[in-house]
């Protein structure tokens, strides 16, 4: 049997899917120019795809057919060589439609293998948000604003083909630089994407990322019940509609907690995540009634926490406050846990002010592409600064 | 159950006799068994029983909510989401207004939706023939759908009613389609015995949805989207289910003749003249009438013919059937429907019969299949003596095309 090599790409639902399946394709075509065989997917179960929902595509990869149908035979690979994050915030782990539970980004890398991360973060915060794996893997960051845009619409910010670029330099037996380049010219016709993959080609490194480093925490499960176990008529339980909220301090009761979904908490859909200033919020209760994910619990006293298992990132809460700065949107990657802003203030108020200023100082641009007009003009500068390798 | 209300005069205390259609037979089974909802979207010949349950209600014999769709799409939805509710329901049609049902058709077995349903059968278009044929029943066979076939207005009456008792059983919770030729059971009337109300609530409880009730004390969501992961799970379920109707039909028909004193013998299918018989013939619906005539006149002339009537299809009870079967020489399955490009390019029946006896150690053997009737043409009784003696040929060895049309102009 000959070699056969497996590739995922996690990306971000419609937001990403073009990218995603622009490498997965490319992959295919750069090995191809090598005489080797694939062929590129989508998980079928991540579609239709929402947005932002993490989603996951493949390129299988083989020195002959026979091989390959080896790599086919599976619904998706039990273990893949590479497998490329195009967001950071993935790496606090991968909660899709088509399974149940938490799934680390790193699940499906073999022993040795790279994960390749689009971040303009250092290695330090992205191995804080991935969780701990019991083989060392190795971690290259492609540095970069993290490219998102649309279903219909495309960024083309040079990512795919830097991405191509540096997987030559991990896996060479796949690919050489030759062939992706080769590849470029026929899917795209672009001079600049194939100096583009050269530049990443040259400046890929990757560290080595131990067992003992990583996010400790254990990933939820989930374990699907057997058919008799099953309620019939295909029909499940509603969730309960809620309950009062217990003051953790002075064990007031009041407000209202909605129960959740314990099977699917969304919040790895999430970008960029509220914070809220709980000194200037007036109670208007125009989060609360807004978000479409029931995400803010109402405390005992009247105020507006918003539940960071259940907050998807829409950034409708910020954008129907009427509060200037009470609900800012800030950039997930800033946060390394899901505890409970409310509880921080009440802990400490001075200390939950400076943290949140020094928080919503940098507002996310993330999420939805583009939050406003010009953004993209604005990211130019820093785009180029990134490909000229400073 | 129940949410309607019985009209107390109606209440009758002794059993009387009417002059009614299979059709009509039902509606009064819809009567009895105090049916809260009911759709209706005319098609011919399935009409003449909402034709009656209407008539029912005018005469304020009968109280249920009846609701006329906009055609047999809405039609279906609205009993399948009555019985998600909780509600007894009945509806029906005939040829392609059953097939433009179909989504909803195939969506109540999988809801578990206890739906009771007559299908006037009728030739499916084109060219649009008002006749017999079995193919729009048919056509849901293999979805969890009950069907059962009725050749008289008493057996209509009697099978509605074991219908909602079987369908309604939590064991079960599957929809169940009656299926009455057009024109033979649909339009033609006969002496029925009409059952006391108080046999009737002592045969059949009230529908219980349980805790798959669809109400706001028992909040559930029905029917989410699920993948993979799920699926094989759902269809296992409706397989369990399937395979438990065999039992709960047993049960309800022995506890019918308890209280009805009127016996059925074996629920699955009806046997005629079968005790000494050397060839068989195996039909579903009205046919069996000159089936049996031709039958008693073949006896005069010495040839010992036999008739097996399937009235249950779905479930079918294969094991039975072929322990029966294999004590003939020869038979003769008699479709009134067709399948065209299937095994040996026999109708429906006649593929189910041998697969039927292939599993096992017994005797096999061998079985001829007849397409004729279709599209409400006459099975006359000369058409019957044809296929006798094609089995009594097959019996002897004799080389002949398993599949032959019957009464064709050829």
């Amino acid at each position: 049997m000959g070699r056969l090599y497996a590739i995922e790409i996690i990306y971000r639902g419609i937001f990403q899917k073009l990218l995603a399946t622009r490498i997965q394709r490319a992959i295919v075509l750069a090995a191809h120019n090598e005489g080797k065989v694939g062929i590129s997917f989508g998980r079928y179960g991540d579609s239709p795809e929402r947005n932002g929902i993490p989603a996951k595509g493949f390129a299988i990869v083989a020195t002959d057919p026979t091989t390959l149908e080896e790599g086919m035979a599976k619904y998706e690979p039990k273990e893949v060589d590479i497998t490329i994050c195009v967001d950071d915030t993935l790496c606090k782990g991968v909660e899709s439609w088509a399974w149940y539970g938490l799934q680390p980004v790193n699940r499906l890398l073999k022993p040795g293998g790279t994960l390749i991360v689009t971040s303009k973060e250092g290695p330090e915060t992205i191995i804080a948000m991935t969780h701990r794996k019991e083989a060392p893997y190795q971690l290259s960051i492609l540095k970069g604003t993290v490219s998102f845009s649309g279903l219909w619409v495309y960024k083309d910010d040079h990512t795919d083909v830097r991405i191509l670029g540096a997987v030559a330099k991990i896996l060479p037996d796949l690919f050489s630089l030759k062939s992706v380049q080769k590849a470029i010219l026929s899917e795209w016709k672009s001079e600049l994407k194939t100096i583009s993959a050269a530049n990443a080609y040259e400046r890929t490194t990757s560290i080595t990322v131990n067992p003992n480093q990583g996010n400790p925490e254990v990933p939820y499960k989930f374990d699907l019940p057997k058919w008799h176990e099953m309620r019939e008529g295909i029909s499940i339980p509603s969730i309960p509609a809620g309950h009062e909220m217990d003051d953790p301090k002075s064990h007031a009761e009041g407000g209202f907690q909605p129960d959740r979904n314990p099977t699917f908490l969304k919040f790895s859909t999430r970008t960029m995540r509220p914070v809220v200033n709980f000194d200037t919020c007036i109670k208007c209760t125009l989060c609360w009634l807004q978000c479409p994910d029931s995400c803010f619990d109402v405390t005992p006293e009247g105020l507006y926490d918003a539940n960071m298992k259940a907050c998807c990132g829409c950034g409708v809460c910020e954008a129907v406050c009427p509060v200037k700065n009470c609900v800012t949107m800030v950039n997930e990657a800033e946060f390394s846990d899901n505890s409970s802003q409310w509880e921080a203030w009440r802990e400490n108020k001075e200390g939950y002010k400076s943290w949140l200023e020094d928080k919503i100082k940098n507002p996310a641009e993330r999420s939805h592409g583009f939050r406003y007009r010009g953004q993209y003009e604005e990211q130019i500068p820093e785009m180029l600064e990134i490909a000229a390798g400073k | 159950m129940a949410v309607a209300t019985v009209i107390e005069e109606q209440k009758k205390r002794t059993e009387e006799t009417a002059l009614i259609t299979g059709s009509e037979a039902i509606a009064v089974a819809c009567k009895l068994a105090d049916v809260d909802v009911i759709t209706a979207y005319p098609i011919r010949p399935y009409d003449t029983v909402m034709q009656y349950v209407c008539k029912l209600v005018a005469n304020g014999e009968m109280d249920c909510e009846y609701i006329c769709a906009e055609g047999e799409h809405s039609q279906f939805e609205i009993v399948k989401h009555a019985s998600a509710c909780g509600a007894r329901v009945f509806c029906g049609s005939s040829g392609v207004g059953w097939m433009y049902a179909m989504e909803c058709l195939t969506v109540t077995p999988a809801l578990r939706v206890p739906m009771i349903a007559m299908v006037g059968n009728r030739a499916l278009d084109d060219p649009g023939a008002f006749g017999v044929e079995h193919n729009d029943a048919l056509a849901v066979r293999d979805l969890g759908w009950q069907l059962v076939w009725v050749d008289n207005p008493q057996e209509a009456l009697d099978t509605a009613l074991i219908a909602y008792r079987v369908a309604e059983d939590r064991r079960v919770f599957l929809p169940c389609a009656i299926s009455c030729d057009g024109a033979f059971l649909t339009h033609s009337q006969a002496l029925v015995k009409i059952p006391t109300q108080e046999q009737v609530n002592q045969f059949l409880p009230p529908y219980d949805r349980g805790d798959l009730l669809l109400h706001p004390d028992n909040p559930i969501t029905v029917a989410p989207q699920g993948n993979e992961d799920w699926v094989m799970e759902i269809r296992r379920q409706n397989y369990a289910a399937m395979e438990r109707t065999y039992g709960v039909i047993k049960e309800a028909y022995a506890d019918f003749e308890r209280i009805f004193g009127r016996s059925y013998g074996n629920p699955f299918f009806e046997e005629y003249m079968t005790e000494d018989a050397d060839i068989v013939l195996i039909g579903m619906g009205t046919l069996s009438v000159s089936v049996k005539v031709a039958i008693r006149q073949m006896r005069k002339q010495g040839k010992r013919v036999g008739f097996v009537r399937m009235r249950w299809f779905r479930p079918f009870a294969a094991e039975e059937l072929a322990k029966s079967l294999q004590r003939f020489a020869a038979i003769g399955v008699v479709d009134r429907d067709y399948s065209f490009g299937s095994p040996y390019a026999g109708g429906v029946l006649a593929g189910e019969v041998r697969h039927a006896l292939y599993p096992g150690q017994g005797k096999k053997p061998p079985v001829l299949g007849f397409i004729c009737g279709l599209g409400g043409r006459e099975v006359t009784i000369p058409d019957v003596e044809r296929m006798a003696n094609a089995v009594y040929d097959a019996a002897d060895g004799k080389k002949q095309p398993l599949t032959q049309w019957i009464g064709l102009r050829e």
